[in-house]
């Protein structure tokens, strides 16, 4: 495994051996030791174009507890906001020996760009690009819910285990959405059955080629699908204004009406479902208060679980040696 | 004093091969293989034995003025190529392109004339602008250099330029675009083509209704789903044309599509011709052959305006540049320096070279797929846009019969041979070309611009001295 | 792999694996002396926890587990885990990506215990190195103590086995593999020229 650059990259072996090894990184965190000297020495440089502080805290937190020294460049108060091109910014980072670099940008296709281009040779994990991907957000949500949905509540016997089955819906601003780009992928790879379910505004043209079914209508899918897992995207509340990529819906009552999660769907979803955000979440809009704080809702743990996710994939990208053959196909 | 060219075994337009005599400026002769007369006839000072005592594919002595070509019945004679869409860059961007730079690319494309895009800095939207451009043309000596005027004040899309004054300019200036842009507002899109009347101009519309496009990055369908760029749907591009050609018909204008990229893009101008509705339109190279199945290697050299399209459209523009649906093939020539291109798919310029790859991709999606003949393709990279641009009259004209007293603006390609494309071995000063490491059949062995030659063995030559240089005795 | 690097199975006239040093009924009387040494040791098993080194040090600590059962009442027969060391190493640069295994340990903890490690092959020492430091992640043991079916000698690092089932003397280049019944469907230790790639350490910690 070089880069992780998108969840459409990974087989399914290369799935489920993100997930245990995440699961294990889990079971360490449970201890009052939590820091890992694996890491030792290496740097990890966090990459940040756009504004997630709770982004750029997981990946500083796994790099930290794996012992990696961490370098936050943030495009605020550097020179990437005074203009300094993708380009030198990744030959300073390579004159500064990093191991990784954790990119967050607002440009699909920039941590491609870092990946392929020669500029550097570190291993480039995607936080987030533009309407593309976010290949740890989408492996944290397919970790919690195998550890609900397949473990019980515990990652014990999980190990080795896919999504097989399982029914998972997607709802909201799926257009805009790189959290659905690469949930929808690598659900879909591991065995899951996917709905998308948005206003037709709020899907992409070019939708139907994808490994999932497609909704306009949340109740519909709550009745006929019953998802195992329903989860909630965010939506901008800029998007229903009528300037420059707006008018998608017409007000933010009729989009909660419509595609909202409230107590009412909740009771109507299965008893065993489990309610899932990426965060940061809009209360009111598409999710209720009820909702975001249910006992099924697992939306706080997703955070924690996303620790044990990118300690994973910073292992499986550093850990091993630059050149001995993969044991695996690389990703 | 001119050069004598002998053209021994070419075949015009690809035909038959014969013996061609480029002289004084004019096509001196035309017969058939091995009766191009001595040199002494075509040259008085000349001595008669040298070209018949020099080797096949050598020129004569230094100092001679009788250059002999031996074409193996094999190399193609065209006239010479006109493109009716080049961005010459100059003023402004000089550090993409230079007009100098720019006109000895297209030479080496084959090119006599081309028509350099009004987006410049300044904007050529005034006589003034339009006379700077024409003249660093002819300083430079490569091509025939004729500005495309802007429609409005600084591509603003608000007011309409000063078009009669640069119609009635040194540059005289007869096509309008303010290419880049669109002329979206439908009030001064018919004031545009009616005006313009006066003196037998025509509107080139870039067709991109702008609101459907608003940041859009590449071509609006299933790669661009994925790859989670903005899309760009062809409806933009398509209800521009169909707006326009109904403009066209109520106020009885021509109209030029320029760029057309869309299957339904062509439906429309096929059903606008089929009414009489006086439009032609264009389709570049890149569109002929490229998709937007490019766009998953996020390498922005792949990014323009029109975007690439499915392979259902480029099915489509190959038919109805067959068919005749479209007229021209034009390059839609857009350099642009390293740093525009070597970064973020959403921070890279729009736009690729195209001058030097033209014909090579004409002859490998059309002519070598049996859908065209090299006749073909001189009407399509010749002819067409020479009659669209009002430059194929008079002596001084281009898109011109291959006929004895034409003027000698002519092209001798070697289509047997191929070439790997190398950016940074082009002749244009940027690199940006989207064909990097493909090989293309087609060579352009010589261009001759009113008997002149400004390639030779492959080579540019001369060039603003007017005269043939060094490099003339190559071997062909 | 250079060409002239003989397979296994190039030499029909020997056991693929080499000489077999200790067979089926060696194994199972080394670990009973072992158990017994460790109650010897301990005056008991109340407090001793054991602890494999996957891979094969994972049976190897169970089946240890059933015999302290047999013989020493005060031993809790669930006081047996395993110890990942993986993240632990000092050489994971210098190897393909390992896989994480799994760390278990028994209810109680280790706190105040004392841990016996438990591994197949002892050599350079660098694993166990590497699970104490995994150990005091876990928790305070009162005592450490290690159990190793074979110990083949050539240590890089200040460490020596409590508990050795079998000294083998053994050359650098030779290559020790226990197999056992829990993991490669029979009990053997055989001794072999080795022909994997040159540069990796053979027998301890490799192959998994």
């Amino acid at each position: 495994m070089r880069h992780l650059l998108s969840t459409a990259d990974l087989a399914k072996d290369d799935a489920v051996l993100l997930l245990d090894t995440a699961a294990q990184m889990a079971a360490t965190q449970a201890r009052e030791m939590k820091k890992l000297p694996t890491l030792r020495g290496r740097t990890v440089v966090n990459l940040f174009y756009e504004d997630s502080t709770r982004t750029r805290i997981s990946f500083e937190t796994a790099a930290k507890r794996l012992s990696a020294d961490v370098i936050n460049f943030s495009a605020k108060g550097s020179s990437v906001s005074k203009g300094e091109s993708l380009k030198d910014t990744a030959l300073t980072l390579h004159a500064m020996g990093a191991d990784a670099v954790v990119v967050r940008h607002q440009a699909s296709g920039a941590p491609h760009m870092l990946a392929h281009a020669g500029w550097l040779d570190a291993a480039v994990l995607n936080a987030g690009d533009g309407m593309h991907q976010h290949p740890t957000q989408a492996l944290l949500d397919a970790f919690t819910i195998r550890r609900h949905l397949v473990g019980g509540g515990s990652d014990a016997g999980t190990e080795g285990t896919d999504l097989a089955g399982l029914r998972v819906a997607i709802v909201g601003d799926v257009l805009h959405s790189r959290v659905a780009r690469s949930n929808v992928h690598l659900l879909h790879t591991l065995g899951a059955h996917v709905t998308l379910v948005a206003p037709p505004t709020l899907l992409p043209v070019g939708v139907e080629t994808w490994p999932c079914d497609v909704s306009y209508h949340l109740d519909e899918t709550i009745e006929q699908a019953s998802p195992d897992a329903v989860m909630m995207l965010r939506v901008q509340r800029e998007r229903m204004s009528g300037g420059a990529g707006g008018a998608f819906f017409p007000s933010a009552q009729e989009y909660s009406r419509k595609f909202g999660l409230g107590s009412q769907r909740l009771a109507r979803l299965p008893r065993h479902a489990i309610v899932m955000h990426p965060g940061p979440m809009n209360r009111g809009l598409e999710i209720s208060a009820d909702a975001a704080d249910h006992p099924r809702s697992v939306i706080v743990e997703q955070v924690a679980n996303g620790i044990a996710v990118r300690m994973a994939s910073l292992y499986l990208l550093l850990a091993g040696s630059d050149d001995a053959p993969d044991e695996r196909t690389s990703l | 004093m001119t050069t004598t060219y002998i053209l021994r075994g070419v075949r015009p337009l690809g035909g038959e091969p014969a013996d061609v005599v480029l002289s004084g400026g004019q096509i001196a002769y035309v017969g058939a293989p091995g009766t191009a007369p001595r040199p002494a006839t075509a040259s008085p000072s000349g001595d008669p034995s040298v070209a018949g005592t020099a080797g096949p594919g050598s020129s004569s002595d230094t100092g001679t003025d009788v250059v002999e070509i031996d074409g193996g019945n094999r190399l193609v004679l065209l006239p010479g190529l006109v493109d009716l869409h080049t961005h010459l860059r100059e003023p402004g961007r000089e550090d993409a392109e230079t007009v100098y730079s720019g006109t000895r690319a297209a030479a080496a494309g084959g090119f006599t004339a081309v028509h350099a895009m009004a987006n410049t800095t300044p904007t050529q939207d005034t006589a003034g602008v339009v006379e700077q451009v024409w003249r660093l043309g002819r300083d430079a000596g490569w091509v025939d250099v004729r500005p495309v005027g802007a429609v409005t004040v600084g591509l603003g899309g608000e007011r309409l330029a000063e078009l009669g004054a640069m119609a009635d300019s040194a540059a005289a200036v007869r096509v309008f675009s303010d290419d880049g842009k669109c002329v979206h507002d439908p009030v001064l899109m018919r004031r545009a083509l009616e005006y313009v009347k006066a003196f037998d101009g025509v509107v080139a519309q870039h067709a991109q209704e702008p609101r459907l496009t608003e940041g859009a990055q590449m071509n609006e369908g299933v790669v661009s789903a994925e790859v989670g760029l903005a899309g760009w749907p062809a409806v933009a591009e398509e209800s521009i044309i169909a707006r326009d050609v109904l403009l066209a018909e109520h106020v009885g204008s021509r109209l030029h599509v320029c760029h057309l990229s869309t299957a339904r893009s062509v439906e429309i101008v096929r059903w606008a011709k089929s009414r009489g509705v006086e439009v032609t339109a264009e389709v570049t190279p890149h569109h002929l052959l490229l998709t937007d199945e490019r766009a998953r290697s996020y390498d922005a050299r792949f990014k323009v305006n029109p975007p690439l399209r499915t392979r259902a459209d480029v099915e489509a523009v190959r038919e109805g540049l067959a068919d005749g649906t479209i007229d021209v093939v034009a390059t839609d020539h857009a350099p642009h320096p390293v740093e525009d291109k070597d970064c973020e798919w959403a921070a890279a310029a729009f736009g690729m070279t195209g001058l030097e790859t033209a014909l090579s991709v004409v002859q490998a999606t059309m002519v070598d797929t049996g859908r065209m003949s090299w006749a073909d393709v001189a009407r399509v990279l010749s002819q067409a846009p020479a009659r669209i641009g009002r430059i194929d009259g008079g002596v001084q004209g281009h898109g011109r019969p291959l006929e004895v007293g034409e003027p000698a603006n002519v092209t001798l390609v070697d289509p047997s041979r191929s070439r790997t494309v190398r950016g940074v071995e082009q002749v244009t000063a940027s690199a940006n070309t989207p064909l990097e490491g493909m090989e293309l059949p087609g060579v352009v062995v010589a261009t001759f611009l009113r008997g002149r030659a400004t390639v030779l063995g492959g080579v540019p030559v001369g060039g603003e001295l007017g005269r043939v240089g060094e490099t003339e005795g190559v071997l062909l | 792999m250079s060409p002239s690097t003989a397979l296994p199975g190039d030499r029909p006239s020997e056991n693929p694996r080499g000489t077999t040093v200790l067979e089926a009924p060696d194994i199972a009387r080394a670990l009973t002396r072992i158990a017994h040494e460790i109650t010897e040791r301990n005056k008991g098993a109340a407090d001793v926890v054991l602890l494999g080194i996957p891979t094969r040090g994972v049976p190897l600590a169970r089946r240890l587990a059933e015999r302290l059962a047999a013989v020493e009442p005060t031993y809790d027969p669930g006081a047996v885990g395993e110890l990942d060391v993986t993240m632990y190493r000092d050489d994971l640069r210098r190897h393909p990506t390992r896989a994480v295994g799994a760390t278990r340990i028994p209810g109680g903890g280790v706190d105040g215990r004392t841990v016996v490690l438990v591994d197949d092959v002892l050599f350079s020492g660098r694993t166990i190195r590497a699970a104490l430091d995994a150990l005091n992640d876990v928790g305070r043991p009162r005592a450490v103590q290690l159990a190793a079916l074979v110990d083949r000698g050539h240590r890089e690092l200040p460490i020596r086995a409590d508990f050795v089932g079998k000294n083998l003397p053994t050359s650098r280049s030779e290559r020790v593999s226990v197999r056992l019944t829990e993991t490669d469907g029979e009990d053997a230790v055989t001794i072999g020229e080795n022909v994997a790639a040159a540069g990796q350490t053979p027998g301890e910690g490799g192959m998994r």
